[in-house]
Parts: C-alpha cells; sequence; structure tokens
C-alpha cells in the first residue's frame, strides 16, 4: 500500500504536492472531532497525517534541489493581496523540519496527553492540526499578505493551545501570548506590510528584494531601517527582546505545545518569516549598502548574550529553556540581518539544527514531569538514576545547542561565525562564541546534577530502580536525539538547497548556476 | 439575477423598493396573527434584495444612474428617486441584511415581545425597513427627511417594546437625540431650499457652486452645510454624538438590534456622503468648512475612546454596540480621507461591518434566548454548551479585530492604503493601534464565554435552534468569503467612490 502512495505522490506536479501539503493538516483538523469518542482513532488520523504530511514536503524536495519552483495562485483579493504560495529553498527547509517534527511530536503527544489523563484532547489534537496547516502556508507563501494571513492563523490558532490547562494562570499567559503577538504584528507588521506596498507597488518575494533603494520612489537609509524596525519587531514571534515576555509566559502549556512553539512552528515561523522578509523583501544588498541593518546587528547581539544571561539565573527548567531559545532565536535575527549569503546560510541551518536540539530537551523536560512531576532544575538532584535514557539525551542535544562536533549545532554555529566574519562584524563573532560558553554554563550543569549528584533520600552509590517516562515520549526522545547526531553528518541536504537561494535576483531557476555569497560560503563548502 | 425578468414592473422597480414594504406594513396590521405577520414580512423581506441588487447591477452594467420620476412629474416639481453605483450598493446591504436575519426573528419575537404586540413588531419592522431604503433611493433632499422620521418613529417603537424596562428610557434618549438631529438636518434642508430654489438633490448641487460665490448667499450655504452635516453625524452615532447609542442597542430585543445594528447607522452614513459629496460636493466642503479635520479628529477618537468603554463593559450588548461606535469610526476615517483609496474603505466597511456586527449580535440573540441574560457573569461558559452559535460568534470577533482573511481586514487594509496615500502615516498606526483594542475586548469576551466555568443559567442551555444558527453562519461565512473575494464590497464600493469624487452626479 505504502509504495503505491509513494508512487502516486511521485507522479503529482509538484504545484499539487502543495495543495496536499496544505490539505492534509486540514483536513485531519475537521476528521479529528468526528472521531472524538474513539481516542485510538483519532490519535490513529493524527499520526497518519503527519507521516503523510512529511512524506508530502519530502516529496518535493528533489523538485527543489532540481531547480524548480512550484507556484499555486489560489486566489487575487485585489491592490497586491493575493493568496498565492510558491515553494523556494528557505521554504523548503522549514517545510521539512515542521513536518518531519509533527511526525515525533505526534508521538510524544499521544504519550503525555494520556500519561497526564489532560483533559479536552480532542480540541488540543485539532488545534494542533490548525498550526500546521497554517504553517505549511506561511512555509509556502509567496508574498505578504499570505505570510501575513498564515502568520495570524498561526497564533490564532495556538492560542487554545497555551491556555489548555484554563487555570488563571494559564489564561493570563495566554493572554500575554495573544495581546503580544498579535498586538505586535498588527501595530507594526501590518503597517510595515502597507508602506511596502506603498512604496514597492508590489508584495510578492523577489529574489534580490522588492523596496527600491535608488530611483525615484526610493526610500532613505533612515527610512530603510525604520521599516526594518517594524518587521523585526512586527514579527513578535522572532521574540526579540523586549518582545519576547510571551515566550516564557507560554511555558504554563503541556510540553507538547512547548516543543510546538520552541521548535517546530511558532518561534520557527517567526524566525523564518524575518529571514524571507530579509532576502525577498529588503534584499541582502539593499541593506549592506545603505547600512540601515547597523541597529538591529546590535541590538540581536545584546538579545543573544542578555537572554543566556537570564537563562542561567532562572530555576525552572521550562523557564531557561525558554530563555535559550530566545538567545538561539536572535542567532539566526543576527545571522539574517548581518545580510551576507553566508550568514543567512547560518540563519537558515540554525532553524533545523536548534529545532532537533531544543525539540529533545523540551521533550526531556516533559518525560521528568511527566515520570515524577519535577519541574525546577533544584530538584534535579540524582534524576539521572531514575531517568538515564532522559539524561543522555538531554546531555546530547545540550552539546548540540552549544555547538560541539559531532553534532548539528556545530554547523549552523559555524556558518553563523563566519558570515560575521564575511560582514566585517568581527564582534558578532565574539558573541557567538561567548553566547557557546553561557550555553555550557546553563545547561550542562542541569545534566551533571543529575547524574552526580545523590537523588535525596538515598545515599551516594545506592542503587535506585529506572522510572522512565512512558513509552512513546522515550521513542520520541530517542528519535529527536538520533536527529542531532544524524544532522552532524548528513546536513548537506539542507546546505544543497540553502545553496540554491537566490540572494541578487541576478540568478534564474537553473541549479547549475553557482549560488552567490562569495568565495568564504564557498570555502565553507570546501571544508566540509 | 439580471437574467430575472420583471416584466411590466422593470421600470417601476424604484419605487417597488419603497412601496413593497409599506404596503406589507399596511398587511400586517390587519393579522392578529404573530406567525402569519412574520410570514408577511419574511416574504417582503426577501422580496427585497432581488430587486436592489438587481438595479445595482443594471447601474453597474450600463453606468448610468436610473431615475424614476413620481406621478411623472418632472424634477423640480415631483419627487426623483434614484439609484447610483452608492445609493444602488447600499440599498442591497440594507435589504440582504433586512431578509436574512428574518429567519432568526421567527422564535426570537415569540421570545421577547408580548403576544398582542408580535404583528405590531412586524408592521414597525417593515416601516423602519420601507424608511431606511426610502433615506436611500430618494434623490430629494425633504423626502429623505420624511424617510428618516419614518424609520426613526419606527426605530423607536422598535427599541421600547424589549422587556427590560430600561428600554423604554432608551427610547426616550433615542428619540429626543434623534429628533434634534433630524432638525438640524431639515433647517439645512430649508436653508438650501432658500437659496437654491430646489429639493433635488442634482439641482441643488448644479445652483449651489453659482451661491456660493455671491456673499449675499455664501454663508446661509455654510451654515446650511454645518447643520447638515452635523445633524446626520447625530443619526450616525458619529463619536462624540453617539450617547444615544449603547442603550438602544443593549436593550433593544435582540431582533432589533441586530436589524438596526448593521442597517440604521448606515443608512444616515449614506446621506452624509451623498450631501457632503454629491450636494456640496467634496471640494465645496472643504474649502468652506474644516470638515475634514474636524471629522478625521472624531473617527479617531471614536476608534479609541468607544473601544475602551467596550473592554470595560460587562454587558455583551453594550460592549457590541461601543465597538460599533468605534467601527463607525472607521467608515467616517475613510469619508473624511476623501481619497480614492479611503472611501472605497469606508464604503466596503459599511457592508462589511453590516456582515460582521449583525452576526454578532445574532449569536448574542441566540444567547439570550436560551440563557436570558447577556451579562459577562450570566453566559460565561456558554460556548461548552452553544459550541456552533459561539463558534460564529468567534468567526465575526475575529473580523471586527480584522484578522487577514476577512472582512474587517481588507477594510482595514483599504484604509491604511488611503492614509498612507495622503501622507498621513500616523493615522496609520492610530488605526492599527485601535484595531488592538478590538483585540482586547472580544478577546475578553472569548475568554468569558469559552474558558470559564458555566454559569448557572448557562449549564442549563443547549445549543440554538436551527432557525436561528443558519442566518447566524450564513453571515460568519460571509465574513471570511468577503475576505477573500472582494469583487461584491470592493468592486461596487471603487466604482461607487469613483462617482463620487469625479462629482459626475
Amino acid at each position: 500500500m505504502f509504495t503505491s502512495l509513494f508512487a502516486a505522490l511521485n507522479s503529482m506536479a509538484p504545484e499539487d504536492l502543495i495543495v496536499a501539503a496544505l490539505f492534509i493538516p486540514t483536513a485531519a483538523a475537521l476528521l479529528i472531532p468526528l472521531c472524538h469518542r474513539v481516542p485510538n482513532l483519532r490519535e490513529a488520523v493524527t499520526l497518519i497525517s503527519a507521516v503523510a504530511l512529511a512524506t508530502v514536503t519530502w516529496s518535493l524536495y528533489p523538485y527543489i534541489i532540481d531547480g524548480v519552483r512550484p507556484e499555486l495562485k489560489v486566489w487575487d483579493v485585489g491592490q497586491g493581496l493575493t493568496l498565492s504560495f510558491k515553494v523556494e529553498p528557505l521554504g523548503m527547509l522549514f517545510a521539512l523540519v515542521a513536518s518531519t517534527l509533527w511526525i515525533v511530536n505526534s508521538i510524544y503527544s499521544i504519550g503525555y496527553m494520556r500519561g497526564n489523563n489532560e483533559p479536552r484532547q480532542t480540541s488540543f489534537y485539532v488545534c494542533f492540526a490548525v498550526a500546521l496547516a497554517s504553517t505549511m502556508a506561511l512555509a509556502f507563501s509567496a508574498n505578504l499578505f499570505t505570510m501575513f494571513l498564515a502568520y495570524e492563523v498561526l497564533t490564532i490558532s495556538t492560542y487554545p493551545l497555551v491556555t489548555h490547562k484554563a487555570t488563571p494562570e494559564a489564561m493570563k499567559a495566554g493572554r500575554v501570548y495573544l495581546m503580544l503577538l498579535i498586538g505586535t504584528s498588527m501595530v507594526l507588521f501590518l503597517p510595515a506590510i502597507v508602506i511596502t506596498w506603498a512604496t514597492a507597488g508590489t508584495l510578492d518575494f523577489t529574489a534580490g528584494g522588492i523596496i527600491p533603494i535608488t530611483g525615484e520612489n526610493a526610500l532613505s537609509p533612515f527610512l530603510l531601517g525604520g521599516l526594518l524596525f517594524l518587521f523585526i519587531f512586527g514579527i513578535g514571534k522572532a521574540a526579540v527582546m523586549p518582545i519576547h515576555f510571551w515566550l516564557p509566559a507560554a511555558m504554563v502549556a503541556p510540553t507538547p505545545v512547548s516543543a510546538l512553539l520552541h521548535a517546530v512552528a511558532v518561534v520557527k515561523a517567526g524566525v523564518f518569516s524575518i529571514l524571507k522578509v530579509v532576502v525577498y523583501v529588503f534584499g541582502i544588498d539593499a541593506l549592506t549598502t545603505t547600512s540601515a541593518n547597523t541597529w538591529i546587528i546590535y541590538l540581536s547581539a545584546f538579545c543573544v548574550l542578555m537572554a543566556s544571561i537570564i537563562a542561567m539565573n532562572q530555576d525552572n527548567l521550562k523557564a531557561r529553556l525558554a530563555y535559550s531559545t530566545v538567545s538561539q532565536l536572535s542567532y539566526i535575527v543576527l545571522g539574517a540581518v548581518l545580510a551576507t549569503a553566508t550568514s543567512v546560510t547560518g540563519g537558515a541551518l540554525h532553524i533545523l539544527m536548534h529545532a532537533f536540539a531544543k525539540i529533545t530537551l523540551f521533550f526531556c523536560a516533559g518525560a521528568i514531569y511527566v515520570a515524577h512531576h519535577k519541574t525546577e532544575v533544584s530538584q534535579l538532584d540524582g534524576v539521572g538514576r531514575l531517568m538515564p535514557v532522559t539524561m543522555f539525551a538531554f546531555f546530547i542535544a545540550s552539546l548540540s545547542i552549544i555547538g560541539i562536533p559531532p553534532l548539528g549545532g556545530t554547523w549552523s554555529k559555524w556558518f553563523l561565525a563566519l558570515g560575521a566574519l564575511d560582514a566585517h562584524y568581527q564582534f558578532a563573532m565574539a558573541v557567538f562564541m561567548i553566547s557557546s560558553l553561557l550555553n555550557t554554563a546553563y545547561l550542562l550543569p542541569i545534566v551533571s546534577r543529575a547524574f552526580f549528584k545523590p537523588l535525596p533520600g538515598t545515599a551516594a552509590g545506592q542503587k535506585v530502580a529506572i522510572a522512565e517516562a512512558p513509552t512513546a515520549c522515550l521513542i520520541a526522545i530517542s528519535l529527536t536525539t538520533l536527529g542531532c547526531l544524524i544532522l552532524f553528518f548528513y546536513a548537506d541536504f539542507a546546505l544543497d538547497m540553502i545553496k540554491l537561494v537566490d540572494f541578487t535576483g541576478a540568478q534564474t531557476n537553473t541549479a547549475s548556476s553557482p549560488a552567490a555569497g562569495g568565495e568564504l560560503l564557498e570555502g565553507a563548502f570546501n571544508v566540509r | 439575477m439580471n437574467a430575472l425578468s420583471w416584466g411590466a414592473a422593470e421600470p417601476h422597480l424604484p419605487i417597488l423598493v419603497v412601496v413593497i414594504p409599506l404596503v406589507g406594513a399596511l398587511l400586517t396590521t390587519f393579522l392578529r396573527n404573530g406567525f402569519l405577520a412574520w410570514l408577511v414580512a419574511t416574504l417582503v423581506a426577501f422580496t427585497l434584495p432581488f430587486i436592489t441588487i438587481h438595479l445595482l447591477l443594471t447601474v453597474l452594467e450600463t453606468g448610468q444612474p436610473i431615475t424614476y420620476k413620481i406621478g411623472n412629474w418632472e424634477a423640480p416639481f415631483g419627487i426623483v428617486y434614484r439609484v447610483d453605483q452608492l445609493s444602488g450598493y447600499v440599498l442591497s446591504v440594507i435589504a440582504i441584511i433586512g431578509a436574512v436575519i428574518m429567519p432568526f426573528a421567527r422564535r426570537s419575537v415569540v421570545a421577547e415581545i408580548d403576544e398582542r404586540a408580535r404583528s405590531w413588531y412586524y408592521t414597525m419592522y417593515l416601516l423602519c425597513l420601507a424608511g431606511l431604503l426610502g433615506i436611500v433611493i430618494t434623490g430629494d433632499a425633504f423626502n429623505a427627511f420624511v424617510f428618516l422620521e419614518v424609520s426613526s418613529l419606527a426605530t423607536y417603537v422598535l427599541i421600547a417594546l424589549g422587556k427590560n424596562r430600561r428600554a423604554l428610557l432608551a427610547a426616550y434618549q433615542y428619540l429626543i437625540m434623534g429628533t434634534i438631529g433630524a432638525t438640524l438636518y431639515v433647517v439645512g434642508v430649508g436653508l438650501l431650499y432658500v437659496v437654491t430654489g430646489t429639493l433635488n438633490f442634482d439641482d441643488m448641487a448644479s445652483r449651489l457652486s453659482a451661491a456660493i460665490v455671491d456673499p449675499g448667499q455664501r454663508n446661509a450655504v455654510v451654515t446650511a452645510l454645518g447643520f447638515m452635516v452635523v445633524g446626520l453625524s447625530l443619526k450616525l452615532a458619529l463619536f462624540p454624538m453617539h450617547m444615544w447609542l449603547p442603550n438602544a442597542y443593549a436593550y433593544a430585543p435582540s431582533f432589533a438590534t441586530a436589524f438596526l445594528a448593521g442597517t440604521a447607522t448606515k443608512a444616515a452614513i449614506y446621506l452624509l456622503v451623498r450631501v457632503v459629496f454629491s450636494v456640496f460636493g467634496v471640494g465645496m466642503t472643504l474649502e468652506n468648512l474644516p470638515i475634514g479635520e474636524v471629522v478625521i479628529v472624531l473617527s479617531i477618537a471614536a476608534m479609541f475612546l468607544a473601544s475602551i468603554s467596550a473592554v470595560f463593559e460587562t454587558n455583551a450588548k453594550r460592549m457590541l454596540a461601543y465597538s460599533s461606535v468605534a467601527q463607525i469610526g472607521y467608515i467616517t476615517l475613510g469619508i473624511a480621507i476623501a481619497n480614492q483609496a479611503g472611501l472605497t474603505g469606508s464604503l466596503a466597511h459599511i457592508a462589511n461591518h453590516a456582515v460582521m456586527k449583525t452576526a454578532l449580535f445574532l449569536a448574542l440573540g441566540a444567547v439570550f434566548y436560551r440563557v436570558g441574560s447577556v451579562l459577562y457573569d450570566d453566559i460565561s461558559g456558554i460556548g461548552r454548551k452553544m459550541p456552533l452559535t459561539m463558534a460564529a460568534f468567534a468567526i465575526a470577533g475575529l473580523g471586527l479585530m480584522g484578522t487577514p482573511g476577512t472582512a474587517g481586514f481588507i477594510s482595514k487594509w483599504y484604509l491604511a492604503v488611503a492614509a498612507i496615500d495622503d501622507g498621513m502615516y500616523s493615522v496609520v498606526f492610530l488605526i492599527v493601534a485601535s484595531s488592538l483594542i478590538s483585540v482586547v475586548y472580544i478577546g475578553r469576551i472569548t475568554e468569558v464565554v469559552w474558558f470559564r466555568e458555566p454559569s448557572k443559567a448557562a449549564a442549563q442551555a443547549k445549543e440554538a435552534p436551527l432557525s436561528m444558527l443558519i442566518p447566524l453562519w450564513l453571515l460568519a461565512f460571509a465574513t471570511v468569503y468577503l475576505g477573500f473575494d472582494t469583487r461584491a464590497t470592493v468592486g461596487t464600493a471603487s466604482e461607487a467612490a469613483k462617482v463620487l469624487l469625479e462629482g459626475v452626479r
């Protein structure tokens, strides 16, 4: 049956694959409530659609590598407002990450939600599916309007997930989440889109950017910087300080939701949007020639360090991981606004690498909660003896976040650091290195505490019975940990694709032409 | 729809728009049975959209307005009805809303109106409908005043019949304010009649340009403009002349609220646009009085202050009423910016807001039908008991917030583009910032109905009956549909805006 399915997918035109990628999670969202009374069937729907979605996105991958850029125009609303989709390398990468991790996250969710006896599981899975549908729409969006639409749907569909527990704290966090994300998107992102429309006369993502910096309609460097300000802070999902409060607040949600927020969809949608805006709306050349990006380089560098320092002082495990995410997101923003081909490559790669590492860390935090109801770092003494697999996975993922070979995180940091040099911001490279040290300082003590300190109430060296999380959780954790490792050796599947990103608009849709980006980038590939 | 053959009635369609509901009103007075009266009213209400849409399509096709001389009397002596792009559009909005809510009326009216008053209620409804359509279709300044009064008087009754005794006071408030507004309007009409010697909008327009340069008449013309604008602003509830509206909407029976929120202020807005753009002409208006600036400031004040009032409301109907005042602020803002995009956005928002707000009030009406109250404390947790109703409410609420993919976003987009076209960058941010406040008040009620524990009354409620769900979901669906297919709203609105700005009329 599966072979025939693959055969069918291979024969599908890439445009149909886009439709399928949007349709599958939507259909899941409609089917799940129908299976309300049969939980096993309901979860089967989620799992099957997750696998189907990943299959579809992976079937799109070879087309993108071959230089095909499938487009799908759905509806013209008028005045530049067109609902249309186009798959380009960055979006493809994001879609692959999100759809692949949805499978793992679904496996984990089933274990977690059942293990914790959470209420309202049907609406939980529905919102999850809607969030995935909007993530796919965002990844494949061909213009700012489509992106904005998907962005807002993603916020709204994840709001019920954040408030899932319906406790007063959850409601409060939900309010912060909704107001900060909808608020910034309406007050800053939307005007940015309107101004883009007014100056550029189009909203389509175009290689080399659409905002004129020379000629009649040109924006002065000052206004260009202002527009960049609107985009960077309007896309609140990227959690650039001071728009980061929602992320630590949202950790009241169940762990699978945190994983969705931090790794699969939400924050990644934010930084992905920023990457796309920088590359296809501003154009990296426009930013570097006008130096409109200088201030945001300093700001995001500050965020990288500041969030890491805050993370060190958090005792709540999920809060610590949340601030770690804030810091890591600023890596990607920094990579984007350094605006060189290498730094953007690093940023895009970091979406992938950070996703796998961070989802593992959150899965571990959730596993600890399910098995032992521990939430604070200070309670974790000796937990490594109870849950060796979980804590080992936590260790591996921490190393990947820090960027130590042989783990995936190495590559993204490598390219980011090279990009900083390429852009002649040596200090940014220093920031990346210092931040790695800080990462070590807030992640590894957790591991050492878990393994080397005795469990409270037991003497050192005394044997304790292993008490791990539900099997479904363990499977998910093992898969993503393995992912961190594999990504070190097989990172070229992503690099080959990012190489195809058209930075200048000079490149046509042929895969044979070399990627723009200069010698450093080429050199980097040779190093590998 | 254009293929529909009207036979011998074809040339008389403009007058039928008013005559049909009037005759219907007469019929219902003879029916002592509420159900039969409802049947008649429904029949009438469903005929009207076919006529108005046919008229609108004809106008759009030919590009020429349709004029109808009553009794074949020529313009200066007789009354002329006139359908152009703008009036055809507003007529269709009113007629469609008037029809869609009829299935809802049946049970809601039975629940909220005394048995002996039910058929009278439909009489008043049809009179109000006739009045609103009359305001829009007539080409005569005094006739517009007459219809204004017809609709207002009917509205007072529609509000006063509410079971809550405060409805009486609300209706009385509306009566006083409405009368003042209509009086100011008619004073302006009188002054213009003295100056131009005509009551016909077209003739007035052509003679005013001569009168304005005559120093002896200039003051009269400017005074007339001031009187008419202020009078109509009262009727359309422009901030700070909106005080009558929240109580009127909150204490009126559910059906009346749903109908009035979508249509009543829209007719007054139409008349304001007609007077400012077609009679005086936008150039003359702005040269002689700083109406543009004043209305922009008041609109922005409405967008913020009324929205903030909505945030602190604990009565869901009053909350939506304040939100209406804020939304009217968006409409008047675009009118005051007075460029192509601004007018297009405003006129499109007339339809978009009518659809969304009617949906919201219908949802609350359904809740009132099941719970008997719309206070936050009483309807908390109702989402679990009436998921379909409250899901539709949420969709329309998203529209009100201006979420992309809904009708509200389209209006907001055009208004923002209009502000940028005029170089008013700060206004762009005010528009989006005020819509943020709508996120707060919609978010607040969403929390109340979905996440709080059900109240005692809500715990016993069941899902609304189908006759209420169907119109509600139609409108909720339209909220999303009009966010993508904007041919009907933006398409027509931009045609109308073009005509208004060219001053062709």
